[in-house]
């Protein structure tokens, strides 16, 4: 990866609905160029998708649960934890994985319609795999920052209108 | 022109000074709904955290006493390792330094102890709205030596010579520009040094904007030649460090004159706010990559901002440093007065006109850049959309 590549994964981490015009003028490049390099970058996995991210509380009583869960495994030998890991992160419940340093070796991210249908998935379907020795379930109350960006309102810009 | 009734009590001095021709467009401007400002002279980035948990750190700790006249000793320190870190400068932090009120008040001081009533300074315009009326309070004479478009706005040396009389007693430099965001390279410099010795003057070289460069390494004027001796250094903490607020800046220089402007300082102001001083320690210890980071975010801004300009047909020079664009608006046909207020009253997009940083800024207008990305495209469409309308 490139400067010029790693500046452009920068804006779009950021905002990912930035224009190939906006990306092009900022970065001082052609909008032809941009394009290019965000195909390269798609089609070698390193931009694997994009998405919003939605304050789900707000306007909508939709709520989601979300739960952390701390998990326990016995690696299998000759693949480790890997094999563990795809047996989890495939359910589409499963918002993310992660292998963890410290006294439990997954991290297991799961988001519900409610904590009953969380609760059901941990002791139904991750609790009985065979490698899973422990899990411990903590469940989100409150979010205040998400992937760099404050859920809060008191964000706007507070400068004077006009000054030397 | 109404004229105002004036109070019998008021010196001659504050009514030999003109208030600030910002001051009607943000008048202006605060008046209006949905107003895009590119008019804001200072970062759209909130202090990083580092820093503000630093200086309520302070707080709990207890400090909130006066400082040292100078200003906190392990400040000054910092402030040394730092200005020989980055722009290869070397102050003694005991008394080479005092910690001031911003670089507003750091520039107030050294004019004060230097100028005699009736001196003269030469000033650079366009210029950063303060330094006449500060030259001016403090007893001296300001003196505009113009910079032009066809030069980048880089002052010519001959300039300088043709300004000088035997009354001139200081030179006010100033790069990367407000409003005109040039830088001067070290080759600029060197030959700008060599008239000022010529002439033996001193110099203010302001450079609060000196981390704000995109395109070259910054020289710092007192690192050129013998420079040093002769040059008082401004800078401070609001812009590189998004902390205009804090009011917090400094001065360095030769001993003599440092400790001469400290005099003006312990009597007239004691100390800069102590809370302040520690936030500042916590960015110099730790606040490079916030400064990289911000930087990085203004030279992006830089580039849609020039390119958006220059696809509308106003043209610019690119701005070396800072964060303003100073196109030029001639092909309009109206003065930076009329354009600035028409383009409030039809687009409410607010920018400053160039007029009020000096008659040599007619004709242009300056646009902040320190602004979403979002508005700054809204501001752009807006502005084409204005200059269309009229044609
Ligand atoms: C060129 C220049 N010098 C000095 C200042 C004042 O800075 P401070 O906030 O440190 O007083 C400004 C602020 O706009 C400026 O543009």
């Amino acid at each position: 990866m490139d400067a010029k590549e790693r500046e452009l994964l920068q804006l779009i981490e950021k905002n990912g609905r930035l224009e190939n015009s906006t990306i092009a003028r900022l970065m001082g490049i052609s909008e032809d160029e941009t394009k290019q390099m965000i195909e390269k970058l798609e089609k070698e996995k390193v931009i694997l998708g994009y998405s919003a991210i939605i304050n789900w509380t707000k306007g909508t009583d939709e709520g989601a649960v979300t739960a952390m869960i701390d998990v326990k495994v016995t690696p299998k030998r000759g693949v480790g934890f890997d094999k563990v890991a795809e047996r989890i992160y495939r359910f589409p419940e499963v918002k993310a994985v992660y292998l963890m340093s410290g006294v439990y070796d997954l991290s297991v991210s799961i988001e519900g319609k409610t904590m009953a249908e969380v609760g059901r998935f941990v002791s139904e379907k991750l609790s009985t795999l065979d490698s899973v020795l422990s899990t411990t379930t903590h469940f989100i109350l409150k979010k205040y920052k998400h992937d760099g960006l404050v859920f809060s309102e008191n964000e706007e810009d507070k400068r004077i209108v006009v000054s030397p | 022109m109404i004229t105002e009734q004036r109070s019998k009590y008021l010196s001659d001095s504050v009514e030999s000074i003109q208030p600030s021709g910002i001051r009607r467009f943000f008048d202006l401007a605060s008046s209006m709904e949905n107003v895009i400002s590119l008019g804001v002279g200072e970062p759209d980035f909130v202090t990083p955290w580092n820093v503000i948990e630093a200086s309520y750190h302070s707080l709990e700790q207890g400090y909130t006493a006066y400082t040292a006249n100078a200003g906190l000793l392990e400040l000054r320190k910092e402030i040394t390792r730092y200005m020989r870190r980055r722009f290869g400068v070397t102050y003694n932090a005991e008394n080479e330094m005092v910690v001031t009120v911003g670089a507003s008040q750091a520039i107030d001081i050294a004019l004060r102890a230097v100028v005699n009533p009736g001196e003269e300074v030469i000033v650079v315009e366009p210029s950063f709205v303060s330094y006449a009326p500060t030259v001016t309070l403090a007893g001296g004479v300001p003196v505009p030596v113009h910079t032009y478009s066809k030069n980048d706005f880089k002052l010519q040396p001959e300039h300088i010579e043709e300004a000088v009389t035997e009354k001139t007693k200081a030179i006010l430099l100033c790069s990367p520009n407000n409003p005109t965001g040039t830088v001067l390279s070290k080759t600029d410099l060197q030959k700008i040094a060599q008239v000022v010795e010529k002439h033996d003057l001193l110099v203010i070289s302001d450079e609060i904007y000196a981390e704000l460069t995109y395109d070259e390494p910054y020289t710092s004027f007192p690192s050129v030649g013998n420079m040093r001796e002769r040059t008082i250094l401004i800078s401070g903490f609001s812009k590189a460090f998004a902390m205009t607020g804090w009011r917090l800046g400094f001065a360095c220089g030769p001993k003599d004159i440092l400790q001469a402007m400290l005099k003006i300082h312990q009597y007239t102001m004691m100390c800069a706010p102590t809370m302040a001083q520690h936030a500042a320690l916590e960015a110099l210890v730790n606040g490079q990559k916030d400064v990289i980071r911000m930087k990085e975010s203004y030279r992006q801004r830089r580039s849609l901002v020039t390119h958006a300009l220059e696809e509308m047909g106003l043209s610019c020079h690119i701005p070396g440093g800072a964060f303003y664009v100073f196109p030029s608006i001639k092909s309009t046909g109206l003065s930076s007065e009329e354009f600035a207020e028409q383009l409030l009253l039809k687009e409410q997009v607010a920018v400053v006109p160039g007029s009020v940083f000096g008659e040599s800024g007619e004709g242009h207008i300056r646009c902040s850049y320190a602004t979403s990305i979002a508005k700054l495209e809204e501001a752009m469409k807006r502005i084409k959309r204005f200059i269309e309308n009229r044609e």
